[in-house]
């Protein structure tokens, strides 16, 4: 104990007496300031090499090159999907919903008073024209990603287990904490009874 | 530890045929193998690169002799187009994908079914797995080859492997495999190959399961202006192209290393130059420089 | 590190107030800034600072490869060449860290036998010598069973080697042996638990390397001359003048990196690992990684399995011994004509029995890496005591400074007699 505080004590002195070498030695020489070229230079190019050394890092850490190829376009049969059934397919390892909807479905999402919702958009703006009875949504709540139960709810379209939110029959937030409604994924049909998940069409 | 030192004593041999075949591999068997000569690779030295069309008629030789017994499965039809390999469009590869048949599935009735390949798939294996593959052909499986060019070596022995830290040669694996390719010959008239194996000058042991596989016009290459084959179709042409093309399958990402390690290591120089005469500077501030006076 | 707030003084009212209730911000100024160092160190003490670099680098391309790598049994071969090929510069963290464990190697043993040479492990730094030792055992451990994880032929037959020296151990080491596998032989929980411990490892090295730095910055650094610092004048302190020397050397030492990760990567590995491990065939030379190479050439000299991992341990143990081996009352071989020639003779046998121990066990191979081996410790066992008592060694400077300044030892001076000519520069 003694000894180890002693060495302290040394340790001090031993420190009194380099900042005093080192303000002597700088009062007689002419003391580069912080401002040199040659500092800068340096410091900038360690800065630059650091930077760009973090740079494969973050790379790395986005989507590897198999798992991007994997996330290539799906095609789904709807011949076997019947009226008011909802299907579940995944794209890119997100759910979706597919659901051939009843004409009083339809009727339902059609009717509401556009202004009077929370994200306002019509039925027609959320399926393909000419294929109205199809509703392709993304099947995680836009509140926190649960996924909600279909035909339930006050309007007949989802309702989310998890914190309540309500979805009408076009997939449409009207009730609960979500802030949007379902998404539509990228689609396009390729016949009448084919859709292509991931493939917008082209003109 | 007993029956392990045995292992460790045998020879450095670079296959392991000669025990599968049956034989003891004698302490120096490998000792009588001759070095495989070294061969000028597009692909050596801080500047190399691969040569496209090389790969690409490496490609046809691996598809239409190689594929029929050796898998490929770390390689996806994806990387045929990809920057640094054999660069087919990206339409080529999708019609070239679309040739192989592909097992998919289960599907909604859970059971399997092929549909044609997509860019994304790997090259199918010629054989439903390991035992069928060594079935097929005497009991050994054909080895994959999509890192046989990093998986097959020779003994540099000293001093070579000291030059070679400096002069980059890290090619063993492709000269060896190019030596094996052509390596087929008469066996000597005292040496016995045994059933079911060939001999081959190249190969550890001499003693290889592989049949030649490769013969004078065999694949035909593509035609340049003048309607001559763009390169001698020749085994020893073969061997090069299709060993480019396996070190290509080996190390797919050699070119970006190659281009990035220039860039780095010149950035290196640059920064430790300056932080050399940023060290100078500062240390002049204490008088002497920080050489200790050493006592001869 | 020991020496708490001496100089340090916070400068806003914010630093005052933080540093009150925790002092780093003076720790780190009296550990890293205002330290004294000795003013005549060499550039074989920068390789502190290269390793706590390569740790750091390690760890970090480690933990970027674990968000890809699998230790499964069937799946870690191919999710290292899902690296290799698939993941964006995924081909450079895994050289970065392949050829990283190589490059940790090659700057600890010149950091070991830098202190060899200078004496380093002598009073009063024992301590700090002996956790030098641990963390040597601690890369060892690491490094081994991170060459397991790609489970290519070598890593696999490695691990059954290794595992197998470990059965030789008497009384215990058939329990340490299946506690390592997790089975009857090296497989799937073998391959588990090593990816577990070589995750774990490197941050007990961490820590160890916080006591290694702690336990230094109590007697404060060697020096070329072994004499202790006597006055303000033998030092400077540490930053700028060893933070800057440091940052340069290691920047040298990336360059040397750098030529092995971009142009010959697996120049230091081996092809067979590029073979997916297969339990029923064996490489038919099996040879560990380089720096393991020589106590592997020990471990097979010795012609009985007990004995040969006997002697493989006592030649890493014997060197936590060093310091009461060497009976010499001179720090620095610089002033010891005799040892010099001996220090060399031994770094001349360990790279024999390097080059040995990557060479069959047989004919004259055997003979040779037993008498290198012999010597291996007839080194530290008696040369190593004997040289102190009948070595004359030469005069020593009176000061860091005189030696700086080129003044012979042994002329007496006080050393504020020469002490004014500062003036250059």
């Amino acid at each position: 104990m003694g000894a180890s505080r002693h060495r302290r004590c040394a340790v001090l002195v031993f420190g009194r007496m380099l900042e005093s070498q080192v303000a002597e030695t700088t009062s007689t020489v002419v003391e580069p300031t912080r401002r040199d070229f040659l500092f800068i230079a340096t410091g900038a190019a360690a800065a630059v090499g650091g930077a760009t050394l973090v740079w494969p890092f973050i790379q790395s850490m986005t989507p590897d090159a198999a798992t991007v190829a994997a996330g290539a376009p799906v095609e789904v049969d709807l011949a076997p999907i019947t009226e008011g059934q909802i299907v579940k397919v995944f794209w890119r390892g997100k759910l979706i919903f597919i659901r051939n909807r009843t004409p009083a479905e339809i009727k339902a999402a059609e009717d509401v008073n556009v202004a009077s919702l929370r994200d306002p958009q019509p039925d027609s703006a959320r399926v393909k024209p000419g294929h109205n009875q199809w509703l392709i949504v993304y099947g995680n709540c836009t509140h926190l990603g649960c996924v909600p139960l279909g035909h339930q709810g006050a309007y007949e379209g989802w309702f989310c287990p998890c914190h309540g939110s309500v979805f009408d029959t076009s997939g449409r937030v009207r009730g609960g904490p979500a802030p949007i409604n379902l998404p539509i994924p990228p689609y396009t049909f390729t016949s009448d009874t084919k859709i292509v998940i991931g493939q917008e069409a082209t003109a | 530890m007993r029956a392990l030192g045995n292992n460790i004593m045998m020879k450095r041999t670079l296959l392991i045929a000669a025990a599968v075949l049956g034989l003891s591999a004698p302490a120096f068997a490998a000792g009588e193998t001759p070095v495989p000569p070294q061969l000028k690779w597009s692909f050596h030295g801080p500047f190399g690169t691969f040569d496209r069309a090389q790969l690409q008629r490496g490609f046809k030789v691996y598809r239409e002799v190689c594929s029929s017994c050796h898998s490929l499965s770390y390689v996806a039809f994806r990387n045929l187009a990809q920057p640094g390999g054999p660069e087919f469009s990206e339409a080529q590869v999708k019609a070239l994908a679309a040739e192989y048949k592909i097992q998919d599935g289960p599907n909604d009735a859970g059971d399997m079914f092929e549909r044609a390949g997509r860019p994304a798939d790997h090259f199918p294996a010629p054989f439903p797995n390991e035992n069928a593959a060594a079935a097929a052909n005497g009991g050994k499986a054909p080895p994959d080859l999509s890192l046989m060019a990093k998986a097959r070596t020779y003994e540099r022995g000293f001093p070579w492997f000291v030059f070679d830290m400096f002069t980059q040669f890290a090619e063993t694996g492709p000269d060896y495999v190019h030596a094996v390719l052509t390596g087929y010959e008469e066996a000597p008239a005292d040496f016995k190959v045994p059933e079911g194996g060939h001999f081959n000058e190249y190969y550890p042991g001499h003693v290889i399961a592989m049949p030649k596989p490769l013969s004078d016009g065999q694949v035909e290459y593509p035609k340049d202006a003048n309607g001559q084959p763009q390169a001698p179709e020749t085994v020893e042409q073969y061997s090069r192209d299709v060993t480019a093309f396996l070190m290509w399958t080996a190390e797919p990402h050699l070119e970006a290393r190659k281009r990035i390690g220039f860039q780095a290591i010149l950035f290196l120089i640059v920064l430790s130059g300056l932080l050399y005469f940023t060290k100078k500077k500062i240390w002049a501030r204490v008088g002497h420089s920080d050489l200790t006076t050493h006592q001869a | 590190m020991s020496q708490h707030p001496t100089t340090y003084v916070p400068k806003s009212a914010f630093g005052k107030w933080f540093e009150s209730r925790l002092p780093i911000a003076g720790l780190i100024h009296s550990s890293f800034i205002a330290f004294p160092v000795p003013r005549n160190l060499n550039y074989f003490w920068t390789f502190g600072a290269i390793l706590v670099f390569m740790l750091v680098s390690q760890i970090v391309t480690g933990v970027f490869l674990a968000m890809y790598y699998t230790p499964n049994a069937s799946l870690a071969f191919q999710s290292v060449e899902h690296i290799m090929r698939d993941v964006n510069y995924g081909w450079l963290l895994r050289y970065l860290h392949a050829n990283g464990a190589s490059m940790f190697f090659v700057a600890v043993y010149i950091h070991i036998f830098r202190g060899l040479y200078y004496g380093s492990y002598k009073a009063p730094r024992e301590i700090l010598w002996i956790l030098g030792v641990i963390i040597y055992g601690l890369m060892m451990a690491t490094a081994f069973m991170g060459y397991v994880l790609p489970w290519g032929q070598m890593s696999f037959w490695g691990a059954t080697v290794i595992t197998n020296i470990l059965a030789a151990i008497p009384v215990v080491g058939d329990t340490i042996q299946s506690l390592l596998w997790g089975g009857y032989s090296v497989g799937n929980p073998t391959l588990n638990r090593f990816f577990s411990i070589h995750y774990l490892l490197p941050f007990m090295i961490f820590g160890v390397v916080i006591l290694h730095i702690w336990a230094l910055h109590v007697p404060g650094q060697n020096n070329p001359t072994g004499v202790p610092i006597k006055s303000g004048k033998d030092a400077v302190p540490f930053t700028p003048y060893a933070t800057i020397k440091d940052i340069f050397a290691t920047v040298v030492f990336m360059i040397f990196f750098a030529w092995f990760v971009f142009y010959i990567p697996n120049y230091l590995g081996h092809a067979d690992n590029y073979i997916p491990a297969n339990p029923s065939v064996t490489p038919a030379h099996i040879v560990p990684e380089w720096y393991f190479l020589p106590f592997y050439a020990i471990l097979r000299a010795i012609p009985d399995k007990l004995g040969g991992v006997i002697a493989m341990f006592a030649s890493i143990a014997v060197l936590a011994f060093v310091p009461w081996l060497d009976t010499s009352r001179v720090r620095s071989t610089n002033y010891r004509p005799l040892y010099k020639q001996f220090f060399w003779i031994l770094v001349a046998d360990t790279l024999l029995l390097g080059w040995l121990g990557a060479k069959p066990p047989e004919g004259w191979y055997v003979i040779v890496s037993q008498i290198a081996t012999a010597y291996y410790f007839i080194h530290f066992l008696i040369i190593l005591p004997v040289l102190g008592f009948i070595e004359r060694p030469l005069p020593l400077p009176n000061s860091i400074l005189d030696s700086v300044m080129g003044v012979k030892g042994g002329a007496g001076l006080p050393t504020g007699a020469n002490a004014e000519p500062q003036s250059k520069g």
